[in-house]
């Protein structure tokens, strides 16, 4: 039985080697958040982190990734106040909100490498993930207004500021 | 299926040009406090109040608001909590939402059935919800009266407080509650006779109050029908055949899914709905193993009648019938356009089509079925659940009132859950084995299977007088009939020439407020397709395409007369006869569209331009006039880049201005992806595309400047999920041809047919 390392806890799965991420992450440890789109890497709705790296849950296997460190969506941060999530609701983002997790964990690999990133790199970063409800112009805001915040954060010795 | 439709005599109100749009007395629209834990001791006299309809007050003060509509990502439980909330003077944070059953209580107050769509909610609930929440304000105002002991005209509601200014006292929401005083009840006729806040009064309606759903879909939280855990159930995956509709199953050999570990059993569905020909469902105890028995099935099928049916045959079959005289219905019959295009100075003719197009929302179709009992659980976000209750039972074979809907939030509708297809596996796999079955579509299922927005034809004659005006039009519309496939007659409109019913979602929007004496629309069913590729309702559904047609036609008139096309428009928009009021409100969006664009106001660099167009989307009676200019480049290659796009509309009154913004720039981006990037084909009665490499929306790299303007003239609130996609095509459409002289007339537009149509 593999034991994956998600959201900082060590959990064993009943699932074989060749079984997506994703439906483990969603039927065995039933945490939901994380979206099953298209099942072929085509939109991004199950986008996680492994070892900090956004990967579609869909195309990677429970097998080859045993050992590395697994954040979805729940884990982001502790209370759900990620700079992202908080720009997703100052920026009123979501409509149907089913593609927002992956969309959210998309910008977090991004931001956590690129702090000032241009609109040129948002889009570029951002374009392998699908929006049916065409949010495309909030969550781009909403990457921004987190961008700031992230890097006023760091300059002012992580203190939050209202936003 | 027509008895789930509630017959009530039509009211005279300006939504009532159909039977099925009724009048708003909703009977036992009455506040209440029963089926909240603990408030039973609490109430004085619980027995005075009816059951909670539209909310419920708890002992804490917390509001919470049952949402009959199917929230898909429009807001509309948020936007019900905001209509109540400013009737009831409750704090916004106060306000909570919950999402209703299919209880016929909870029915549309005026459709008088569980039905989301054609951007009706809000302005048919409005009343109601108004009506709601000052019912309940009244309420507990008596309460506080007679707690405190003085006058109830004394008191001011605000907040979720009752004050007594003279005395300084108040009272919370709460405390009435738990005083249990509050047993005030309201008959339907004293309902009617609140009077409600004039919008000046208005605190919270036009105030873009936070989205209540909006946290839990930034964390995972937010509970959608595939995220639906019922403890012991299993999983189903549907093997659907290479044909839309009309297979069936000769043999299935399941000898290799039983090597797949967990395979439960492969069940051959037997849906006597007619929803579904041809399909197998694989159970298992995990999705992924459920896929995988799915995929090692040996299916053999008979490929039924349409197994050689393709999109070339539906068009073929769509001019077919076009050219026969006695097609089809009338929809509109004015003057006689025959005998004007005799003695017009000039007539121009054109086709327009649009392609087979797919719904897609990003949640793949789903739903889970539990048998408790007597009582069928159906667990899936649906926008019908009248109708989808009804096929649900219909695949258990049991009566309607056994079902009990629980509605989730939805990821994504956009027309697809009108539909109930999803359920049908879910049932007859838990049937089967006797346990809970989620049934969840791969996205190859859910292309391929859809409902999709049907392909269409439409031709267009028009005749010009001397004076370069429009004297005489003649529309054919044909397609299949996406709405007469639910068997419901109250949706279907008596033709002009009583020829029977016809389905007005093909050809709303035909029905323009131009004014023109001769004016032939013609509803045309093309059997063929509507066999083939059963069809769904799309976002915005007949606009869609008549509008297409009707504004590039429009424009095609306005060139040929040598006019400006937006001053063209202005002109036939004179307000006369039954135009009057419509066509004013849409030329001054026009204009507003033109204004914020800056149309006409400088020179475009070669190899650009801008178009125009204007809709009454989504019909004539529920109209949101709606405008747009389209700011285009045309590449010599013949590629089009859409720099631009302007919409204004005009929604009468705002409810939440900054979802309004959402919903129009969304709908407006739809338009662009179904004008430009989405195109399904049919070939060997399959549909090709199967997945979103092959079926391809908009993505953000494709996403233009949007602009939107939002006109609130204080008419009654009209909808605004649909009409901006109704309105982008043709204005880009019409772009393509200022910037570079091409005329299209086939969606989506294409670089090789933007080449191919330039000037050589």
């Amino acid at each position: 039985m593999p034991t994956l390392t998600i959201n900082g806890r060590s959990l064993s799965v009943d699932a074989a080697n060749d079984t997506p991420l994703l439906w483990a992450i969603r039927e065995q440890l039933q945490m939901t958040g994380t979206k099953f789109g298209c099942g072929a890497g085509l939109c991004g709705a199950c986008t996680v982190h492994v070892n900090g790296e956004a990967v579609r849950s869909c195309q990677t296997m429970v097998g080859d990734v045993a050992g590395k460190k697994i954040t979805t969506i729940e884990g982001l941060a502790a209370k759900g106040d990620h700079p992202l999530q908080k720009a997703w609701i100052a920026e009123q983002v979501p409509q149907c909100g089913y593609c927002q997790s992956g969309q959210i964990m998309q910008a977090a690999s991004l931001l956590a490498k690129n702090p000032n990133p241009t609109k040129e790199e948002v889009v570029a970063h951002m374009d392998g993930n699908l929006c049916r409800c065409m949010t495309y112009s909030r969550i781009q805001k909403a990457i921004m207004r987190a961008a700031t915040e992230m890097r006023t954060a760091s300059a002012s010795g992580n203190e939050r500021r209202p936003t | 299926m027509n008895k789930h439709m509630k017959t009530i005599t039509p009211e005279t109100s300006d939504l009532s040009r159909r039977s099925f749009l009724v009048g708003t007395a909703a009977t036992g629209l009455v506040l209440g406090y029963a089926g909240v834990p603990g408030i039973d001791q609490a109430l004085a006299a619980p027995s005075n109040f009816e059951p909670s309809v539209w909310y419920a007050i708890a002992p804490d003060g917390l509001v919470t608001v049952t949402c009959g509509k199917a929230d898909m990502g429009q807001h509309i439980a948020s936007t019900m909590a905001q209509i109540v909330a400013e009737e009831l003077g409750a704090k916004w944070s106060d306000m909570r939402v919950a999402l209703a059953s299919n209880d016929p209580k909870f029915n549309d107050p005026v459709l008088g059935a569980q039905i989301t769509g054609g951007s009706w909610s809000t302005m048919m609930n409005f009343d109601a919800m108004s009506r709601a929440g000052a019912a309940g304000r009244m309420a507990l105002t008596e309460g506080a009266a007679a707690a405190m002991g003085v006058p109830a005209s004394e008191l001011v509601v605000r907040e979720s407080m009752i004050a007594h200014p003279k005395s300084k006292k108040q009272m919370s929401f709460a405390d009435i509650v738990k005083s249990g005083k509050a047993t005030k009840t309201f008959t339907p006729d004293e309902l009617k006779a609140i009077k409600l806040k004039t919008p000046d009064q208005y605190t919270m309606i036009g105030v873009s109050v936070p989205q209540l759903d909006i946290p839990s879909k930034t964390n995972g939280t937010a509970k959608y029908g595939i995220d639906v855990m019922i403890p012991g159930m299993a999983y189903g995956a549907v093997v659907t055949p290479p044909v839309r509709y009309g297979a069936t199953v000769k043999s299935v050999d399941d000898s290799g899914a039983k090597k797949v570990p967990g395979f439960i059993k492969a069940v051959t569905l037997d849906d006597k709905t007619g929803t579904t020909t041809g399909w197998v469902v694989a159970v298992a105890n995990t999705f992924a193993s459920a896929k995988k028995a799915a995929e090692a099935l040996k299916i053999a099928y008979d490929g039924g009648p349409n197994a050689k049916v393709s999109s070339q045959s539906l068009l073929d079959e769509a001019k077919r019938l076009q050219k026969l005289e006695d097609s089809g219905q009338f929809f509109v019959k004015d003057g006689d356009p025959n005998a004007a295009f005799g003695s017009a100075a000039k007539v121009l003719e054109a086709e327009y089509t649009t392609s087979i197009n797919i719904h897609a929302p990003m949640e793949p179709m789903n739903a889970t079925a539990e048998f408790k009992g007597d009582i069928l659980h159906i667990y899936s976000g649906n926008q019908f659940a009248t109708r989808s209750g009804a096929i649900a039972a219909g695949a258990a074979g049991i009566d309607p009132k056994f079902v009990v809907m629980h509605q989730m939030w939805l990821g994504g509708g956009f027309g697809r859950r009108l539909d109930a297809d999803m359920m049908i596996p879910a049932v007859q796999a838990a049937k089967a084995i006797g346990k809970p079955v989620k049934v969840i579509y791969t996205r190859e299922n859910d292309m391929t299977m859809d409902f999709s927005r049907p392909l269409t034809y439409q031709k267009v004659k028009a005749g010009v007088d001397g004076d370069g005006k429009l004297v005489a039009l003649s529309h054919d519309v044909v397609s299949a009939w996406p709405t007469q496939r639910w068997g419901i007659p109250d949706f279907l409109s008596p033709s002009v020439d009583k020829k029977g019913p016809l389905d007005a979602f093909t050809v709303n929007g035909a029905d323009f407020f131009y004014t023109v004496p001769n004016h032939h629309v013609r509803a045309i069913k093309n059997e063929m397709a509507h066999n083939a590729t059963p069809s769904g309702q799309l976002r915005s559904v007949a606009p869609g395409w008549t509008f297409w047609a009707v504004e590039s036609m429009i424009d095609e008139i306005a060139a040929a007369a040598g006019k400006d096309p937006a001053q063209f428009r202005i002109a036939l928009l004179d307000g006369k006869g039954k135009n009057d009021g419509g066509a004013q409100r849409l030329r001054n969006t026009l204009l507003a569209a033109m204004g914020l664009s800056g149309y006409g106001t400088r020179q475009l660099p070669k190899g650009e331009g801008m178009g125009v167009a204007c809709v009454s989307s989504q019909e004539r009676a529920t109209a949101s006039w709606t405008a747009c200019v389209a700011h285009v480049a045309v590449a010599a290659s013949g590629e089009v880049t859409v720099k631009k796009l302007t919409v204004a509309t005009d929604v009468g009154t705002q409810v939440h201005p900054d979802n309004i913004r959402a919903q129009v720039e969304g709908a407006a981006l739809w338009g662009l992806s179904l004008a430009l990037y989405e195109k399904a084909t049919l070939k060997d009665g399959g549909i090709e595309q199967t997945n979103f490499d092959s079926y391809t929306p908009l993505r953000m790299s494709q996403m233009p400047e949007v602009a939107v303007a939002v006109i609130a003239n204080g008419e009654k609130a009209t909808g605004v999920g649909e009409p901006a996609v109704t309105v982008v095509a043709p204005a880009i459409g019409n772009a393509i041809f200022n910037a570079s002289g091409a005329r299209v007339r086939a969606l989506p537009i294409t670089a090789e047919a933007v080449k191919g149509a330039m000037k050589a």
